[in-house]
């Protein structure tokens, strides 16, 4: 096949197709940098006659504290699903016992579940508990609801490190402890690196817990961008510099550690 | 000895998630499960027993006929456009291309973005009177997209007509920009995870680039289209925020999906009880596709 499409063809049709994906970030950008009275039908797809950065003030002014919301709630949630994933996928692929594969595979399925099946008994638990509404509340959740891919992943991970060095240390006289604190954390820094990643770019991105188990003040940054959006007398100038800010940690987070980011991306998706 | 407290300590680090997958993965189900068959329709929970009247309300509503059209139609669109666009894409940028990391960063990046981004962009994009319709009028097309209550190939089935609502179309537009990347990574893996040799050898008996493509590397994708279609089926099934942002179950429900439909009968309406009913039919719709592949890749370890 390749040799009748010949390259010139090739890059042809992955520049067209380039275009086709970048097209949205271009009418984003292009539209978040002009004045609300700019945008009209005929002037949308051209760049702004003088740059107007107001449409970002006003967007950032509504949003910088759910933004921050955001960050208070991704990085503990990060932190400890990336920690409970570690312990698990180190006991289910280092130390399995009796039933490990059914108990992983039991844990495995709640990464698929839809989440309106879990929803309304967590709301009531989440009140009973006093964390409705509340940042902890939802650190809690996206902790529990992480679990799955968390151990997954590490168990993944851990399964590439050889048995014999197990081996060696425990013969050495290491227990299970030390070996997780000299040997598997060690080795899994790369591993934490992506688990993190993975799980700071679905905690930010994530909608239905933050819409459900949050109101107003306590809301994280994709619930205010939607509210936002939902709101307004269309003000496409500042829901697309909106869009561009609540987008803005994960996209720099691509950019910036891409190869680690796909990884991640395989990791949750090749099968366990 | 050690080796018990070595036991004790596995135990130990595993325990809390066993439990927390235990109490808030299948206690919360069975729970949603009992909520569902029960007469729980405002704020303050009821639990007597309804049986299975919240379902059987259900499968007569038009709203859930609507949901089940839309939630088929956007499901094989979807599934079909995505492991289409990904396995093409792979294979092009398998080429030995020049600034191959170059196109491979911009068909992955809207996997960075939420769908609620995602969403609000696309709204803008498709948005009848602006965006790709600009250009689309150029040569005579001007579609309403995600407005649109037209109904392609429709049938009357129940109270609904079933077909493709040309507003789903709008949204699997969104949605493939969306996860193409995911499925593109998967290709351009299982590609490269082809062995040289294979190829080498098919090449020296004189195959061509097509027979190799069709003899040798797309047999060899198989197991990965597979995954694809389990993997974008049950974000299918679920997908609620890209909708949400982007149309909300639109005029006479043409982009309404149960998702959608669950999140505003339990917590709009306070009607828990068919919300949970709702959820459950969810959850096996995921199931149904889940566990065989659970089972099937558990095994195969």
């Amino acid at each position: 096949m390749a040799k009748r499409l010949t390259k010139p063809f090739i890059y042809l049709i992955l520049i067209a197709f380039s275009l086709f994906y970048l097209m949205p970030v271009y009418v984003l950008i292009v539209t978040s940098l002009k004045p609300f009275d700019q945008i009209s039908l005929d002037t949308m797809w051209q760049l702004p006659s003088t740059i107007d950065l107001s449409s970002y003030s006003t967007a950032f002014s509504k949003l910088a504290p759910n933004i921050m919301n955001s960050f208070y709630l991704v990085i503990p949630a990060t932190l400890l699903s990336a920690l409970f994933g570690s312990l698990n996928g180190y006991v289910l692929s280092k130390w399995k016992f009796k039933g490990s594969e059914i108990v992983f595979t039991a844990i495995l399925f709640g990464m698929f579940i839809p989440y309106q099946s879990i929803l309304i008994p967590l709301i009531v638990f989440l009140r009973d508990m006093g964390l409705y509404n509340s940042i902890p509340g939802l650190i809690f959740t996206h902790v529990v609801y992480g679990l799955p891919i968390t151990t997954l992943m590490f168990r993944n991970f851990y399964a590439s490190i050889p048995y014999s060095m197990l081996e060696s240390a425990k013969i050495d006289g290491a227990n299970f402890l030390k070996i997780y604190g000299k040997i598997m954390f060690p080795l899994s820094i790369s591993g934490f690196v992506v688990v993190a990643i993975w799980q700071f770019t679905n905690i930010w991105n994530e909608f239905l817990f933050a819409v459900s188990l949050t109101q107003s003040d306590q809301q994280p940054v994709m619930v205010a961008l939607q509210n936002l959006a939902g709101s307004q007398v269309v003000q496409w100038n500042v829901q697309m510099a909106g869009a561009l800010l609540a987008a803005l940690p994960t996209l720099l987070v691509y950019i910036l550690v891409g190869k680690y980011f796909v990884r991640g991306l395989l990791a949750g998706s090749v099968k366990g | 000895m050690k080796g018990n407290s070595d036991r004790i300590w596995s135990i130990l680090f595993i325990l809390p998630s066993i439990i927390f997958i235990g109490i808030f993965v299948y206690g919360f189900i069975s729970w949603t499960g009992y909520v569902s068959l029960s007469e729980w329709r405002s704020l303050i929970p009821n639990y007597s027993f309804a049986g299975f009247e919240n379902y059987l309300n259900l499968f007569k509503d038009f709203r859930f006929q609507a949901d089940i059209r839309n939630t088929i139609i956007f499901t094989v669109l979807f599934i079909g456009a995505v492991a289409f666009m990904g396995q093409l894409l792979a294979i092009l940028i398998d080429q030995n291309i020049k600034g191959e990391s170059i196109f491979r960063n911009i068909f992955l990046f809207p996997m960075a973005l939420s769908f609620v981004v995602t969403g609000v962009v696309w709204q803008w994009l498709l948005n009848p009177s602006t965006g790709v319709n600009l250009l689309l009028e150029k040569i005579g097309l001007s579609p309403k997209w995600y407005v649109s209550t037209e109904v392609l190939f429709g049938i009357p089935i129940g109270k609904i007509e079933f077909g493709i609502p040309v507003a789903i179309i709008a949204i699997v537009i969104a949605a493939v920009w969306q996860m193409t990347g995911f499925s593109l990574a998967m290709y351009l893996a299982g590609l490269r995870g082809i062995p040289e040799e294979l190829k080498e050898a098919a090449r020296m008996d004189g195959a061509s680039e097509w027979k190799l493509y069709r003899k040798i590397i797309f047999p060899q994708l198989r197991p990965i289209t597979m995954s694809v279609i389990i993997i974008m089926a049950h974000i299918s099934l679920k997908i609620f925020d890209l909708i949400y942002a982007m149309t909300g179950p639109g005029a006479n429900y043409v982009t309404d999906v149960p998702a959608l439909y669950m999140f505003e009968t339990t917590f709009r309406a306070n009607d828990y009880a068919s919300g949970a009913a709702i959820a459950m039919i969810l959850l096996i719709s995921v199931a149904v596709f889940i566990i065989p592949y659970l089972v099937v890749n558990r095994r195969e370890d």
